[in-house]
């Protein structure tokens, strides 16, 4: 049944922040080690942690940016929600972590949230309902990750580091209104990491149309046939970016343009930041995005499912964007590496 | 106990939590409950703005133990805006040289394990370069 989700009080964005780290690694270089120099490149460049960052430290950076914008104290908050497939530990909650150094502890939720690359929205979702049933007048939610892509693997190219975070509030208070949102899941085995494995599988280059492409479609159209509406009552339009090609593909199929993708579209220069790949490009959207422009997102994850939101942008926005870096600021501190300091960087000898 | 000793310290080392003294308003840190200025008891909770200079570094090459992923790495002592002096690691150099007088800032990141990759990772205080956040208008 397609019948979008409405909370029962209306929500919103009430402050965002972005993360990435300095490194890049240019894929010339990914081609240059493993392809003889003759690989196509999925993207220019990919973010990646330095040695002393991983999904905590980063997602610590941009909830206290998302904070600062939102003007709201950590205490405020009754949930601190993670979502990743690279949290520090396999026992031991990423989002207490978080919660602690914010200062948000003890009195909330805590938690982190797992599906692939969707799961820091999986957790946006689940915030809508905790805030939009009065539960709570605040929620933080987080898509962060460090992905590991297995050396020569396909993946490498485009496996990246980054962070995006999100201050949900009642949307009198936010700098851009909730409208709806709808999810489409299946069980789609795509890609995947079975416990204990340090680097996931796929299911190579075959599993874009019944995954990527499908569940994106099935839940944009899904959102936008319930709101009555069509891309062009959009100024912008976000989608989870695992390359170059399958964002601007699948922005096509919708009906969306160029113009509408471009300010999100960030995967050329930082690659996939799995969890925070469709929330961090909002936050770039959201850095130039002017009162009463509308913005659609829809993430993916493998597994599979993709959640669709309608977004309107706020005065609000006006005052708080400039309470942070932008993420433009992050993109432009620029330290390019090559692949031995990479392999250095992301532990790939300790094996 | 050592893990006691991580969360004990916790406050301080995630968000750089120190202490304002009421009677002469010095702020202090590390928190040590008695102002080192006026001598009188201190413990009314204060959190750093994180931001401050170098003012003397050093690089460390043979760290000690439970510090070898990182190293060679620079230890500095940086002077944060509202007084105190700490020492702790620079970290995103990148292709920056530090300088004294370099302007750093406070962020969280990974100082070390304990036990390897069996045991906890602590989180602390370390300083990078400023972000340079572009004029707008």
């Amino acid at each position: 049944m397609t019948e979008p989700l409405f909370p029962q009080r209306s929500v919103g964005i009430v402050g965002y922040g972005a993360y990435v780290p300095r490194y890049r690694l240019p894929a010339s270089e990914i081609s240059r080690v493993w392809h003889g120099g003759y690989a196509g490149h999925p993207v220019q460049e990919k973010a990646v942690a330095g040695p002393d960052e991983d999904t905590f430290t980063m997602a610590l950076e941009a909830a206290r940016n998302a904070l600062a914008r939102a003007g709201v104290s950590a205490e405020a908050l009754r949930a601190v929600w993670v979502g990743s497939e690279s949290h520090p530990y396999a026992v031991k909650p990423t989002g207490t972590l978080l919660a602690d150094a914010l200062g948000a502890a003890p009195s909330v939720q805590a938690g982190d949230w797992e599906f692939a690359c969707k799961a820091g929205t999986e957790a946006m979702v689940a915030a809508i309902g905790l805030v939009g049933s009065g539960m709570a007048d605040y929620a933080l939610v987080v898509g962060a990750d460090t992905a590991q892509g297995r050396p020569g693997d396909a993946l490498e190219f485009t496996a990246a580091s980054g962070a995006a975070a999100f201050v949900l509030g009642p949307a009198e208070n936010a700098l851009a209104r909730i409208l709806a949102t709808y999810s489409y899941v299946t069980d789609t085995p795509d890609f995947w990491r079975r416990e204990g494995e340090k680097y996931p599988a796929h299911g190579q280059r075959f599993t874009g149309e019944p995954a990527y492409f499908h569940h994106i479609t099935q839940a944009a159209k899904g959102l936008l046939e319930a709101l009555d509406m069509t891309p062009q009552d959009f100024t912008y339009a976000v989608f989870h970016q695992p390359n170059t090609k399958f964002p601007q593909r699948v922005a096509k199929m919708l009906g969306f343009t160029p113009e509408q993708i471009a300010p999100g579209l960030l995967v050329p220069r930082i690659g996939n930041t799995y969890s925070a790949s469709a929330l961090i490009g909002l936050t770039a959207i959201l850095d130039v995005a002017q009162p009463g422009d509308r913005i659609f997102v829809t993430s993916f994850g493998s597994g599979a499912g993709s959640d669709a939101f309608a977004l309107e942008v706020t005065e609000a926005i006006l005052e708080r964007r400039d309470r942070a870096p932008h993420t433009e600021d992050y993109i432009a501190r620029r330290t390019e590496i090559d692949y031995g300091l990479y392999v250095r960087y992301r532990g790939k000898l300790a094996e | 106990m050592e893990l006691a000793r991580h969360w004990r310290l916790k406050k301080q080392r995630y968000a750089l939590q120190g202490e304002v003294c009421p009677h002469c308003q010095t702020k202090i840190f590390p928190p040590r409950d008695i102002c080192p200025a006026c001598k009188q008891e201190a413990r009314t909770d204060h959190t750093f703005s994180g931001r401050g200079k170098v003012v003397a570094f050093t690089v460390v090459t043979q760290p000690p133990k439970g510090y070898e992923a990182q190293a060679p790495y620079v230890v500095a002592l940086v002077e944060l805006e509202e007084g105190p002096r700490v020492t702790a690691q620079l970290t995103d150099l990148g292709d920056e040289e530090p300088y004294i007088g370099m302007p750093v800032e406070m962020v969280t990141r990974k100082l070390r394990t304990v036990e390897g990759e069996r045991g906890i990772i602590v989180y602390g205080y370390k300083f990078r370069p400023r972000l340079t956040v572009a004029q707008r208008a």
